[in-house]
C-alpha cells in the first residue's frame, strides 16, 4: 500500500506486451484462448444460480484489490498474490477462467498491463493453464487426500504447480516468436517462478484456510457442492492446458536436430542456431547414472514436485490441527 | 498499487478526441497496434507514421506529458527483464532496438485510447461487436467495485495497523491472509447485496 514497498514489489513478469510476440503465436494462442474462454462461459451461463452472477464480478475486484496487499520477504522485498487457483477453488473452474479473464483485461486496457494482442497468451496462460489447469491439478490432488487438510493441500500444490505452467507457457510463447532463446528462457522464467510459485502456494493456502475457518459454507468444493457435470470441464480444462503446453513447449524441448531452426527458417528468421552465452542461471537439471537429458529433467521435476507436495501436506497439518479435522471432514455443510 | 495514476485522466478534459466516437477510438488503436506488431521487422516508415500519428492524438488531447511518461516507465519490468535475456546473445540484440520501439509504441497505443475513452463507452462498443452478455457483466461490475474493493483493503489494512498487528515479521503473512480472505468474505456479502438489489430494482 505504501509507495516504498510497492516500489520493491516482485511482480510476477507474466505479463507479455504488444510486440513481443508474433502473428502466428498472437492467432494460435488467441484461438485456444477464445475456445477455453467461450467454454468456460457457456459452463457458468448453463449451471451458474443467477443470484451468484455479481460475485464474478466482486471476486474479480477481489483478487484486483488482494493483488495490493504485499507479503514481506526478505530484505524489503514482497510478493503478492496472483490468485487463480484460489478463486477455482473456491468458486470453480469455469467461473475462475471468466474472473481471472476480467481482470487481464482491465489490466490490460487501463493499466496497461500486457499487451491487446498477445492478451490471448496471456488469457491462456493465466486463466486456462494458471486457473483451469490449476483446478484440474487442484481437483486431483483433492480427491487423493480427503477433507480440510487434502484441500488445503491440494490448493498449495495446484498454486505451485501451476505457477510454474504459466512461467513455462510464457517463455515458450516467447522462443516460439523468436524473441528470446528458449533454453535461457526456460530457465530464467521457471527458475524465478519455482519460488515465487511457493510464495503463491503458500499465500493461496493460508487465504484458503482463513475463509475456511471463518465461513466454511463458501466452499464450493465440498462433496456435496460437487455435481457429476464438473467431470466435462475436468477432462475440457485438463485437455486445453494439456495440448497447449505440448503445442508450445513440444517443438521446443524436442531432442530432435533442432525443430525449431527448420521452423525459423522456413518463416524467415534467421537466429536459431547460436549457443547462448548467458550461463545457464539454474544448475543443468542431471541425476547421477541417468544419461538422456529429457529424462534427468523429468526426474529432476517430479523430485521437485514430491517436494513441493510434501511441504504441502506440511503446511496443510500445520494449519489444520487434528481435532478440527475430523467433524468437518465427515459432516459436509448439507 | 497503480490506482493513483489513474484517476485523475478519466473524462475530465473536452478535446476533439475525447469527443471522438469510441468506435473510431478503438477500431484505429486496434489498427495501430496490428499493424506495429505484424510488420516484418524493418518497417522504419511505418514506426515514423505511427510516432507522428501518436504525436498528433497526444497533442490534440492535451493529456500531460509526464503524466504519459510515468505510464510508460512502469513498462520497465519485462522489457528490461527481456532486455537482460537478450543483452548475452549478439544474435539477438539486433532486433532489440526494434523491438523496444514496438512495444513502447504499442503501449502508448492503449495508453492514449483509455484515458481519452470512458470505460462505459468500451464496454457499450463491445456489446456491438456481440461479446458475450456475461463477460460484460463482469467487466461492468469488476470496473464498478474495483475502487469500492481496494478503499476496503486500505480501511481494513488501517484498522489492523491501529490495533497494532505491526509487530513481528514471522507473523505478518498469516495476519495478511486473514485480511485477504475476510476481503473475500466480504466481497461474496456484497455480491448478495448487489444481486438483491438489482432484483428490488426489477431485474427479471
Amino acid at each position: 500500500m505504501d509507495s516504498a514497498s510497492v516500489a520493491q514489489s516482485v511482480d510476477p513478469i507474466m505479463h507479455i506486451p504488444d510486440g513481443f510476440i508474433d502473428g502466428k503465436t498472437v492467432v494460435v494462442t488467441a484461438t485456444l484462448s477464445a475456445i477455453g474462454v467461450g467454454l468456460a462461459l457457456n459452463r457458468v451461463h448453463h449451471t451458474f444460480p443467477a443470484r451468484k452472477i455479481p460475485m464474478l464480478g466482486l471476486a474479480a475486484a477481489f483478487l484486483f484489490a488482494a493483488q495490493m496487499l504485499n507479503f514481506p520477504v526478505v530484505a524489503g522485498t514482497s510478493g503478492h498474490l496472483i490468485g487463480g487457483v484460489l478463486v477455482a477453488a473456491l468458486l470453480g473452474p469455469s467461473a475462475a477462467v471468466v474472473v481471472v479473464t476480467t481482470v487481464l483485461i482491465v489490466q490490460c486496457f487501463l493499466f496497461q498491463d500486457g499487451g491487446v494482442l498477445a492478451l490471448g497468451a496471456n488469457i491462456f496462460n493465466m486463466a486456462i493453464l494458471g486457473a483451469g489447469g490449476g483446478w484440474v491439478i487442484f481437483r486431483c490432488v483433492a480427491a487423493l487426500l480427503r477433507g480440510t487438510r487434502g484441500r488445503i493441500t491440494a490448493v498449495a500444490f495446484a498454486a505451485w504447480l501451476s505457477t510454474v505452467l504459466a512461467a513455462a507457457g510464457c517463455a515458450a510463447q516467447l522462443a516460439w516468436s523468436g524473441k528470446v532463446d528458449w533454453k535461457s528462457a526456460f530457465t530464467a522464467m521457471v527458475g524465478v517462478h519455482l519460488l515465487i510459485g511457493l510464495g503463491e502456494g503458500l499465500i493461496s493456502a493460508l487465504v484458503f484456510a482463513a475463509i475456511q475457518r471463518t465461513r466454511p459454507e463458501l466452499m464450493q468444493t465440498g462433496p456435496s457442492a460437487e455435481p457429476h457435470t464438473r467431470w466435462g470441464e475436468f477432462a475440457f480444462f485438463g485437455l486445453l492446458a494439456a495440448v497447449g503446453l505440448a503445442l508450445f513447449v513440444a517443438p521446443l524441448a524436442c531432442p530432435w536436430p533442432d525443430g525449431l531452426a527448420v521452423v525459423a527458417e522456413k518463416l524467415g528468421f534467421a537466429l536459431a542456431a547460436t549457443p547462448p552465452m548467458l550461463p545457464v542461471l539454474a544448475p543443468e537439471y542431471s541425476f547421477p547414472g541417468i544419461h538422456s537429458a529429457a529424462l534427468a529433467t523429468a526426474v529432476a521435476g517430479a523430485v521437485g514436485c514430491l517436494i513441493v507436495f510434501a511441504l504441502a501436506l506440511l503446511l496443510a497439518c500445520v494449519l489444520v490441527p487434528k481435532r478440527t479435522e475430523h467433524p468437518s471432514a465427515t459432516s459436509a455443510p448439507p | 498499487m497503480k490506482l493513483h495514476l489513474l484517476e485523475p485522466h478519466h473524462g475530465r478534459l473536452n478535446t476533439v478526441i475525447q469527443r471522438t466516437p469510441a468506435e473510431l477510438k478503438l477500431g484505429g488503436g486496434l489498427v495501430i497496434i496490428t499493424l506495429t506488431v505484424m510488420l516484418p521487422a524493418p518497417a522504419t516508415v511505418w514506426l515514423w507514421c505511427a510516432t507522428a500519428i501518436l504525436g498528433l492524438v497526444v497533442l490534440l488531447s492535451r493529456l500531460p506529458l509526464l503524466f504519459l511518461l510515468q505510464r510508460l516507465l512502469l513498462l520497465a519490468p519485462f522489457v528490461l527483464g527481456v532486455t537482460l535475456v537478450n543483452a548475452f546473445q549478439p544474435a539477438y540484440r539486433a532486433h532489440w532496438c526494434w523491438l523496444v520501439a514496438r512495444s513502447v509504441l504499442c503501449l502508448l497505443t492503449v495508453l492514449l485510447v483509455s484515458n481519452t475513452t470512458p470505460f462505459s463507452e468500451v464496454l457499450r462498443v463491445l456489446r456491438r461487436v456481440r461479446v458475450p452478455t456475461l463477460l460484460i457483466t463482469t467487466l461492468a461490475l469488476m470496473h464498478r467495485y474495483l475502487f469500492v474493493l481496494v478503499e476496503e483493503a486500505e480501511r481494513m489494512r488501517r484498522a489492523r495497523a491501529g490495533r497494532t498487528f505491526t509487530a513481528r515479521r514471522r507473523w505478518q503473512w498469516p495476519v495478511l491472509a486473514g485480511v485477504a480472505g475476510q476481503l473475500f468474505i466480504r466481497a461474496s456479502e456484497r455480491a448478495e447485496r448487489i444481486y438483491a438489489a438489482m432484483c428490488a430494482r426489477g431485474l427479471k
